[in-house]
């Protein structure tokens, strides 16, 4: 292992930038002329449009237009779009409602876009959206998930009488049926995954930008994946074509999932550039991204668990309710599906699963993939019910989970998943021992003597990741192909640029792209570019989500360079005057084998390119190669958490005092950043678990729409961690990567509420668990020992 | 529109303003000092804090007319030259940083905490001074880690 390369601890590259405020965010861009947009945004849940009077705003000294759905029709602006076909059980497609960029007639949910203010300056388009007089009828509203698609619910979209959008399955019922048949023991868990919103710290924004005398469009936007954004913009929206729609996302304030979708509001600036022939702005404020930005979670579940006579497990049983909102988003069907009821099998061995979910439309913001998509969800499933399967058959939590883990790969599970390499008890051993679990017995009796209740709680997460085959995903309804692309570009000096197609946004990818580069190329980190986030300058690409950075993104940039490398030794053959056969590449160097006549890496660029010594007919001229990589499966991080904690009974105040997280992510690029995406998944699972919880009324309003609201954790409320690993390489792409973005926030909530659980003595303990509720459940634990 | 000037960074600025701007307006509107950010809407996530007069405040609340005649400094003013502040390196070496955007704030508070409460700081002192500055990429623990090393180094750098 080289300083800078695989594996290494290498210092950021990007940092510098931002550490000295040098970073370069949407928001930060301003173009000559530029105009401000502010939404006019119903403030109802469920209501018509009954008109909208305009004249006060328009008449607004410094106001350039107002924009209304009439506006976008007459203008044939497409719906936004949901990617994902989902079919019913009875083979019948998802129930997809119209989704307007601007309401028309109706509006949907607290926060929908009713009409655009453009203007001059920020401050006066806030005013006079203000002045825009929007008469609606308001319609009793839909909010709460469990009763949207009861009878008698008010009907979110006509095209979903039910609300249904779907009800679909997976799994072998009559086989599931038949092992809770033969069971000695069924454990039942209703579980409530709750609503949260991802928060990334800076809010969206977007600057549209038109060019009429080359008729064509620049976007600058917060995305996760620009070019997906594009895509969309150009093939379904209909803004322009794609070869006149620039998208570029510059630095990235985070995104966690919300940053993948394709939302109204970049929508509209950049038509409306158009339209008043000027650059538009639009820069979310932290209110209106709870609103508007996709929300995540929000589901309802029953779910079941069938064991035998041994604690060996026959069967899995789960009914979920997944809220979509009241849109479509553009992914949101497929995370409480095809990224949710594959996870179910967890790490263990289970025979037969039988899942069955509903989405379902209510009159809150669309919901779509947050940090770990569905996986979470289906995580809490499983490990709530391990956890208390355990304790109602009398087995420890830890022994009871190693009895039904796989430990033989590859390891088809009944839910679609071909685990492909793993580890599972040796994980459970590490983090047992880190986490001194033999004498947790002494730990709460201190405790107990101080009036304490502690509790330790165990997560064993899988997740997959590396998303994913294209082929795979296609069958399963998936609109695109989820391949990466990369193309790397050798100067004539030796120094190298990377054009990726994955795009970062806090993951440290200008670093650990550069490490491979350095390391297979054997030159200095700082002779590697890393290139990104600009449609006009990188090729088509996918985008980053779903951990696939590494296990897809990195695995395109492989294939490049071994394409880079296979065209280098020709190159040298000639210049070393040997067959390229014969020509070994080593430590930046090309050698002729046998002999002490070699090259380095800069002079045979320069060769490259000079083309003296070849044939340009035979041989082209220069180094620059292309590569598109699609997984042949996905990648299956997994690991152990344990959470320990203590619980003030008095005050309902919990204390966490030991995170204890071993992962096996495959091989590692660079262990400081994998250690720091670790830690802070595992701060926004702790924050789900006790703190984070978007609450609608029964009237649709968001009663959690700002931080004092809504608890963000704080530093104050979290401790240090101690990160483990335990790597076995993963056997399905180049690098043995296995991805470590989600895991943190996948793992964390079940720790969090078996500990909880586990101190308290109860399983009556909802998410988010705050003091308040850890009080009630704390008196409950009282009169429930009293009873005893 | 009202006159206002100040010292940002060891600068000498002045302009004329409509009333009602903030301070992070300012900076980033009229002297197109982006470093400093906007995370929200309620003085809670610290990620728009600089020093006025030498306290870290939140210039997203706070009018620019309010500041006339003060020093301000911003994340931009911090390092001297092409040497960074003994802060921004600690938050470089530790991993104190994923996305960047909280960054400067948080260093700007993390400064400031130095000034205020010397150089040995201990974690439960830093995380509790970290309450009004959120994250949502590191979880925490690094930025912990960095202030602590970063208090360390000032001492360094002051002897």
């Amino acid at each position: 292992m080289t300083e800078t390369g695989i594996g290494a601890s290498v210092r950021r590259k990007e940092d510098f930038r931002f550490i000295t405020g040098k970073g370069r965010y949407t928001d930060d861009i301003n173009r000559p002329g530029q105009t401000y947009a502010c939404f006019v945004r119903s403030p109802h849940a469920h209501a018509t449009i009954d008109g909208i009077d305009a004249s006060a705003a328009l008449k607004t000294k410094g106001v350039l237009a107002v924009f209304t759905g009439d506006d976008i029709a007459a203008d044939k602006v497409g719906g936004l779009i949901c990617g994902w076909m989902i079919h019913s059980k009875d083979g019948s497609p998802m129930k997809a409602g119209a989704h307007p960029a601007l309401a028309q007639g109706k509006v949907r949910y607290v926060g929908d876009h009713v009409a655009v203010v453009i203007a001059e300056t920020w401050a006066i388009a806030r005013d006079a959206a203000e002045k825009v007089l929007v008469h609606y009828t308001v319609l009793p509203a839909n909010a709460d998930t469990a009763a949207a698609a009861k009878p008698g619910a008010p009907v979110v979209h006509d095209v979903a009488p039910d609300n249904v959008v779907y009800d679909w399955s997976l799994g072998d019922k009559g086989a599931t049926d038949a092992a809770f048949a033969r069971a000695k023991h069924v454990t039942t868990l209703e579980i409530v995954n709750n609503r949260l919103v991802p928060n990334p710290m800076e809010p969206r924004s977007a600057v549209g930008d038109y060019d009429e005398g080359n008729e064509s469009f620049t976007l600058y936007t917060t995305s996760q994946n620009p070019h997906v954004a594009r895509l969309v913009l150009s093939a379904f929206i209909g803004i322009a074509p794609e070869h006149k729609l620039r998208v570029i996302a510059p630095d990235v304030g985070g995104g966690f999932g919300s940053k993948i979708f394709i939302y109204a509001e970049e929508t509209i600036c950049v038509w409306a550039a158009k339209k008043v022939r000027r650059p538009v702005k639009w820069t979310s404020d932290r209110s209106e991204a709870f609103l508007s930005d996709a929300h995540g979670r929000d589901h309802v579940t029953h779910a079941q668990l069938a064991t035998d006579e041994t604690g060996k497990i026959l069967g899995l049983r789960v009914k979920t309710t997944a809220n979509l909102g009241a849109y479509l988003s553009t992914f949101s069907s497929c995370v409480p599906t095809y990224l949710y009821a594959p996870l179910l099998s967890g790490q263990y061995d289970i025979p037969a699963i039988y899942a069955e979910v509903d989405g379902v439309y209510t009159n809150t913001a669309p919901v779509d993939a947050y940090r770990g998509a569905g996986r979470p969800e289906a995580t809490f499933v499983v490990e709530r019910l391990m956890e208390v399967a355990a304790r109602e058959l009398g087995r420890d939590p830890a022994e009871f989970r190693r009895q039904n883990f796989v430990t033989q790969f590859p390891h088809q599970t009944p839910v679609i998943m071909c685990y492909d390499g793993g580890d599972y008890p040796r994980a459970l051993d590490r983090a047992l021992e880190l986490a001194d679990y033999a004498n947790i017995g002494k730990r709460k009796a201190e405790s107990a003597r101080k009036g304490l209740l502690r509790g330790v709680g165990i997560s064993a997460y899988i997740e997959a990741c590396g998303i994913a085959p294209s082929a795979a995903v296609g069958s399963l309804g998936a609109g695109v192909g989820l391949w990466e692309s990369a193309e790397v570009r050798v100067n004539p000096v030796g120094t190298v640029e990377v054009l990726t197609g994955s795009h970062a946004h806090g993951q440290g990818h200008e670093t650990t792209f550069a490490q491979l580069v350095s390391d297979r190329l054997g030159i200095s980190i700082d002779n590697v570019s890393i290139v990104h986030g600009d449609t006009d300058k990188v090729q088509m690409g996918m985008g980053t989500y779903g951990s696939r950075s590494g296990a897809v993104g990195m695995s395109a940039i492989v294939k490049a360079l071994d394409k880079i490398e296979a065209k280098a030794k020709k190159v040298a053959g000639h210049v070393l005057e040997a067959s390229p056969d014969d020509i070994e590449f080593k430590n930046g160097k090309f050698s002729v084998k046998g002999t002490d006549k070699e090259i380095d890496f800069a002079s045979l660029a320069l060769q490259a390119y000079i083309a003296h010594k070849f044939s340009g007919q035979e041989l082209e001229p220069g180094l620059k190669e292309g590569a598109f990589y699609d997984p042949t499966n996905f990648t299956f991080p997994a690991g152990v958490h344990i959470c320990e904690l203590e619980i003030d009974p008095q005050t309902g105040v919990v204390a966490i005092d030991k995170w204890t997280a071993v992962d096996d992510f495959g091989n590692l690029i660079n262990p400081m950043i994998v250690e720091g995406q670790v830690h802070g998944g595992i701060a926004q699972g702790i924050g789900q678990a006790l703190f984070e919880g978007a609450v609608y009324d029964k009237a649709g309003q968001l009663l959690t729409a700002s931080y004092m609201d809504y608890q963000m954790p704080r530093a104050g409320d979290l401790l240090s961690y101690e990160v483990a690993v335990t790597n076995t390489p993963c056997p399905s792409n180049p690098l043995g990567i296995k991805g470590c973005g989600e895991a943190g926030a996948i793992a964390a909530p079940p720790a969090v509420v078996n500990a909880l659980t586990d101190a308290l003595g109860h399983e009556d303990v909802p998410m988010p668990a705050t003091p308040q509720a850890l009080w009630r459940a704390a008196q409950r634990a009282v009169t429930k020992a009293a009873a005893q | 529109m009202t006159a206002v000037s100040m010292m940002v960074n060891g600068q000498h600025v002045s302009a004329e303003i409509d009333p009602r701007t903030l301070l992070v307006q300012f900076l980033r509107e009229h002297l197109r000092l982006t470093g400093t950010h906007v995370g929200c809407d309620t003085s809670q996530c610290g990620c728009c804090v600089v020093h006025v007069n030498g306290d870290a405040i939140k210039s997203c609340t706070t009018l620019a007319l309010t500041c006339d005649g003060a020093e301000v400094t911003t994340i931009e003013g911090l390092a001297k030259g092409d040497v960074l502040h003994p802060m921004q390196a600690a938050f470089r070496e530790n991993h104190g940083l994923q996305c960047g955007f909280c960054t400067p704030g948080m260093i700007m508070t993390a400064v400031e905490l130095v000034n205020r409460k010397g150089t040995n700081l201990d974690e439960h002192t830093i995380r509790e001074e970290l309450e009004g500055n959120l994250c949502r990429c590191t979880g925490y623990h690094n930025i912990v880690k960095a202030i602590g090393a970063g208090a360390q180094a000032m001492a360094s750098a002051a002897e």
